[in-house]
């Protein structure tokens, strides 16, 4: 004996599938008139003509990278590596240099005389924006690579990713940087070590 | 009714009307697929179709998807024509044919005007007490006849037959013979089951579909579409629904299931049927069939208006113009019968857009609740209303 599957229980008016029908048919009746003819010039209409519009992204969208660039114009990577070591899939490829003799910057950090990213490589994740000690990759740029022929365009090297402006258009970070020698710089430096 | 006119006017008529008719169709056919499609996006708050775009001075124009269907039909007329092997070639080709031609005979008898007098166009024209038509003038301040209409009027209608709304159903009967030949010829099990369940579904609509209408007929006395349309006159409350709300409701849920839209869509259906009898149908040939759902459409929708909704009828238009109480506006005969043309197809394109707010409301049946549908249901209630009206009449008579 099997178990005694239990009947929906229906009203007469869902029986006389009728009243149901006229109902269903104002329901879609009340959708079409309001898409067709409301006077918000597109309705309830939740798509999106693509490439003419598009979606407004969030604030915190992680688009295309950009470095950072100090006053001076000069990145304000210092080639430690940390963004590279910690991409998840090894789009970052940085080649370190030292400053020159003279340079006031010698002796207290390096930069990065190539800087490439493989955008197609990369996964988007933002782990080299959260392991950069110097804000000095960030993602928000607010757009997405643009589409290319060619697996090199997706390279973009440091001269490159300087140049690409923030969604709010600014090319330096709102984070204050402090120059060694300047009176605000936090750490050691050579007149106050004591060499 | 052409008696006074010559064997080559009678001709020249019956082109001329059946070039309107045709030319009615075949610019809503591909505007339906047209409305179904921004229709239903509509209704599912999406967009629809609007990306075909045509560069014309210098511009590109998207006509708010209407050059879809064109689009469409283009891809159709260049699509490889396939025969599956071991397909009947001489039936496989003949099917989309009888089932379109029948759905392109039925609209023959539909009257989409009134009578026209075309050495009248610039009169007014009104009915003289005898009930002929004559020329309208002030006589001695009253509004009446001065002059009789000095031909005989040439009726809007592709076909004025005696039996009527008999060819109609006739012509429908035959669409079966299309979709269950297009079924059998393709040498396909899935082909040849949708065949066999349109053949059975459109068969026992049919019944139906005749019985509903037999209730009008006998309100009107006439099997007559013209008649049945002067029948209904000017006034709302002497139109078919008022008096037939039943036999309305009962023919638009049958005739829905003879056009196999979806409700009723159970002669094609994806998950068991492929594409139901035209899956072997490509290019032109499945366009045919395509084609002959929405004549169908368009058909269905016709006949509603003709009987139930006053056909050409405009309420307060009168031959001679509109009658509001004492108030008269008179009108040409020329406007008046534009304006009833006019009415006609705005009541048929109305009645087209409740069946696709329909079509795109409810959920599909199964076949075996499409069958007690119309057995269980429709046929006794059609019984029911035809002896309701029966007996109302008879007396009235007494």
């Amino acid at each position: 004996m099997g178990k005694p599957v239990k009947r929906p229980e229906q009203s007469r008016s869902e029986q006389a599938f009728l009243p149901e029908i006229a109902k269903g048919l104002r329901l879609t009746a009340s959708r079409f008139f309001k898409n067709t003819f409301s006077a918000a010039e597109k309705g309830d209409i939740a798509t999106v003509r693509y490439p003419e519009e598009q979606r407004e992204y969030p604030e915190r969208f992680r688009g295309v990278h950009r470095l950072t660039q100090r006053e001076d114009g000069s990145p304000r990577c210092v080639a430690c590596l940390c963004c590279s070591t910690a991409c998840p899939a090894q789009c970052i490829h940085i080649e370190p240099a030292e400053y020159g003799d003279g340079d006031p910057r010698k002796g207290y950090e390096k930069f990065p005389k190539v800087f490439v990213i493989d955008e197609l490589r990369c996964i988007f994740c933002g782990m080299c924006v959260e392991a950069c000690p110097c804000d000095a990759i960030r993602m928000d740029t607010g757009i997405h690579m643009p589409p290319a022929l060619e697996r090199d365009a997706f390279l973009l090297d440091k001269e490159v990713l300087l140049r690409v402006p923030a969604a709010d258009g600014s090319v330096k970070s709102a984070n204050p940087r402090h120059e060694p020698g300047d009176h605000t710089y936090p750490g050691i430096d050579r007149d106050r070590s004591g060499h | 009714m052409s008696a006074s006119l010559s064997v080559g006017q009678a001709l020249m008529t019956a082109a001329g009307k059946s070039t309107f008719i045709l030319g009615l169709v075949f610019a809503i056919a591909p505007l339906l697929v047209w409305a179904e499609r921004r229709q239903s996006a509509m209704i599912q708050d999406r967009v629809g179709p609007h990306r075909a775009s045509i560069r014309l001075f210098g511009r590109e124009w998207r006509f708010l998807g209407l050059l879809h269907p064109f689009a469409d039909s283009l891809k159709m007329v260049w699509k490889e024509d396939f025969v599956p092997p071991g397909a009947d070639k001489i039936l496989h080709a003949f099917a989309p044919w009888i089932s379109l031609a029948p759905a392109l005979l039925g609209l023959a008898i539909i009257p989409f005007g009134p009578a026209i007098y075309f050495e009248h166009l610039g009169d007014t024209l009104m009915l003289s007490p005898e009930g002929v038509p004559c020329v309208a003038g002030l006589a001695s301040g009253v509004l009446g006849c001065t002059a009789a209409a000095s031909q005989l009027g040439t009726e809007l209608q592709v076909a004025t037959l005696d039996a009527g709304i008999l060819v109609f159903f006739a012509a429908g009967g035959l669409g079966v013979v299309g979709a269950a030949l297009g079924g059998y010829a393709s040498n396909n099990k899935y082909s040849l089951l949708g065949g066999m369940r349109a053949a059975g579904q459109m068969v026992s609509y049919e019944v139906t579909l005749g019985l509903t209408l037999v209730g009008p007929l006998l309100v009107f006395g006439t099997l007559r579409p013209e008649e049945m349309v002067r029948w209904q006159s000017s006034s709302i409350f002497t139109w078919g629904f008022v008096l037939q709300p039943l036999a309305f409701v009962l023919y638009f849920v049958a005739a829905m299931a003879e056009t196999k839209r979806v409700p009723f869509d159970v002669p094609e259906g994806e998950s068991e049927l492929v594409g139901g009898y035209f899956t072997e149908y490509s290019g032109m040939k499945f366009g045919m069939f395509f084609f002959a759902e929405y004549v169908e459409v368009i058909g269905l929708a016709a006949i509603a208006a003709t009987f139930f909704f006053g056909g050409w009828q405009i309420p307060l238009l009168t031959d001679a113009g509109f009658v509001v109480g004492q108030l008269h506006l008179p009108l040409s005969h020329g406007w008046v019968t534009a304006l009833r043309v006019g009415g006609f197809v705005v009541k048929v394109l109305a009645l087209i857009w409740l069946q696709l707010m329909v079509r795109w409301s409810l959920p599909r049946f199964r076949y075996d609740q499409i069958m007690r549908l119309c057995w269980r249901y429709l046929l006794p209630l059609s019984l029911v209303n035809i002896v309701i009206t029966f007996l109302v009449i008879v007396w009235l008579r007494s």
